[in-house]
């Protein structure tokens, strides 16, 4: 094929080893990454850099609507702002009373609990972080943020709003970070309806108005409007957070399981800030296998970490994490994330324990 | 036009094709993005194989892994093997009239998603949704527009 002309002035394959030999090269260098990224530590750094060479160009896209919030903030005239002012006092007073009354259930609660002294606060402290204005990939359910390693972000960290948890963080770059939602079709998180404390897992739809319950069985006690909070078990997420409210169960009498579908009460859709939580592991709301899965996090991932920890992913088949729902009982969950609902989802579950 | 100056108009198209495709847009639309920045390779592949190679392809691919945090690896592969294949038949697509280039882009950008498609599934991120082809399609679809755009930024053969 040499002689012939292109539009760089030189003839074709002079140099080097042939396209066939470069391009093998090129493949198993790709595949000697793909192994090392799912399969070890060693991807989690080499991504650390690479996400700070990102960051420049994500910072950058974002600049146009950050420069918009900027200027539509400065232009706010001294009547938005006295009013806004206003606004915030009264709502400020309102907080303080229930503070006040919430302080006083504490105390009680600890007295109940017979604990002689009240409970240390649960968040030990908190990160406030922006969401950075980028697609990532529109079939998934990611966020970007704008705090990293350097503002002591870490993996498996938990992501709340204002009014329910958003998510948790899956990588982390040294001043970005990247999120998982739990609307995320590989996001398990375990729940617990407030009504009746039954617990079960709440499964990403790849919508972000939508989660699925698959793992309720037909006669369990679950009905439209349910509130599901948090219940503490997977190591991630603290106890008692709202997550969602339920809006439709389907009940099939040919089905073992009933199908529950739930609404998040975050905005997902929408969020431009998350707070991100460190909690203290005595609490007794803290993520129940906490210090366990803190020590375990060298060798395997976190229970509640399907694709956010690539070092534990197993190998599935395509659209298994998903398929699962249909036979949760006989299907065996390749991902980490639904390995563990099916063992939570039984009706009397104990806390789930060295789960993979 | 000699080959540095080539290379610094394939750099800068490359890099403004990767914030084409990272830039917000509303869901809907973001669905149907097609990927610029394999248009982008592809075109360079096909019409200046020696100046960019398989090595543009791979690490094109490389940044796309880090901005879509998919696995590392993943685009890279399949980037080069799109830039591979293209570098090989290049002859063959440039000979052709713009509305078959469309469907040989088209071929290609089907292959380049079956691969990122294979190894999501066999790595465990499988999505089953069909959303995840519209982009091969319009990315077919926009092939003559790339050849007009790119085509004004080097000297003609």
């Amino acid at each position: 094929m040499a002689g012939f002309g292109t539009s760089v002035s030189r003839p074709l394959y002079v140099r080097g080893p042939s396209p066939g030999l470069r391009f093998s090269f090129y493949a198993l260098l790709s595949l000697v990454m793909m192994f090392v990224d799912q399969r070890s530590h060693w991807g989690e750094r080499i991504r650390f850099g690479l996400m700070a060479v990102a960051y420049p160009i994500q910072q950058a896209v974002n600049s146009p609507s950050a420069a918009w919030q900027w200027l539509a903030e400065s232009a706010r005239t001294r009547a938005q702002l006295r009013a806004a002012n206003a606004a915030l006092i009264a709502r400020q007073r309102e907080l303080d009373l229930e503070l006040l009354r919430y302080q006083a259930l504490e105390r009680e609660n600890a007295e109940l609990r017979e604990l002689r002294t009240a409970l240390p606060p649960l968040t030990k402290k908190w990160i406030l972080a922006e969401v950075i204005d980028v697609e990532t990939d529109p079939l998934r359910q990611r966020l970007l943020i704008n705090k990293g390693a350097n503002d002591g972000v870490h993996l498996n960290q938990a992501a709340i709003d204002a009014s329910g948890i958003v998510g948790q963080v899956a990588r982390v770059g040294p001043w970005s970070a990247e999120l998982i939602l739990i609307t995320d079709p590989e996001h398990a998180l375990p729940v617990q309806i407030e009504r009746n404390g039954l617990r079960t897992i709440a499964v990403g739809s790849g919508d972000a108005r939508q989660l699925v319950l698959p793992y309720l069985a037909v006669n369990s006690d679950v009905k439209s409007g349910d509130l599901l909070q948090s219940s503490g078990l997977g190591g991630v997420f603290p106890a008692g957070y709202p997550v969602g409210r339920v809006i439709g169960v389907r009940r099939e009498a040919k089905q073992l399981l009933a199908q529950v579908e739930a609404e998040p009460l975050a905005q997902l859709d929408r969020v431009r800030e998350v707070m991100l939580l460190d909690f203290d592991a005595a609490h007794p709301a803290a993520p129940a296998t906490a210090a366990a899965a803190a020590m375990a996090v060298d060798a395997t991932p976190p229970a509640v970490t399907p694709a956010a920890a690539p070092t534990g992913a197993k190998p599935a088949p395509p659209g298994r994490a998903t398929a699962a729902h249909t036979r949760p009982a006989m299907a065996k969950p390749a991902a980490a994330a639904v390995a563990k609902p099916a063992a939570a989802a039984l009706p009397a579950s104990s806390p789930p324990t060295g789960e993979r | 036009m000699n080959a540095r100056e080539s290379l610094a108009i394939i750099a800068i198209t490359c890099v403004a094709a990767l914030v084409l495709s990272v830039l917000p847009l509303p869901h809907w639309l973001a669905i149907l993005r097609p990927g610029f920045l394999v248009l982008v390779v592809l075109y360079w592949s096909t019409m200046a194989p020696l100046a960019g190679g398989i090595l543009l392809g791979f690490v094109c691919g490389l940044a796309l892994d880090v901005f879509e945090g998919s696995l590392l690896g993943e685009h890279a592969l399949a980037l080069a093997l799109l830039s591979y294949l293209a570098i090989r038949l290049h002859l063959l697509m440039r000979a052709k009239p713009l509305f078959e280039q469309s469907l040989y882009a088209l071929a290609a950008l089907v292959l380049y998603e079956f691969v990122l498609w294979a190894i999501d599934g066999w790595t465990g991120h499988g999505t089953r949704s069909a959303l995840r082809w519209l982009p091969a399609i319009t990315g077919g679809i926009m092939w003559p527009m790339v050849v007009g755009l790119l085509g004004r930024f080097h000297a003609p053969r």
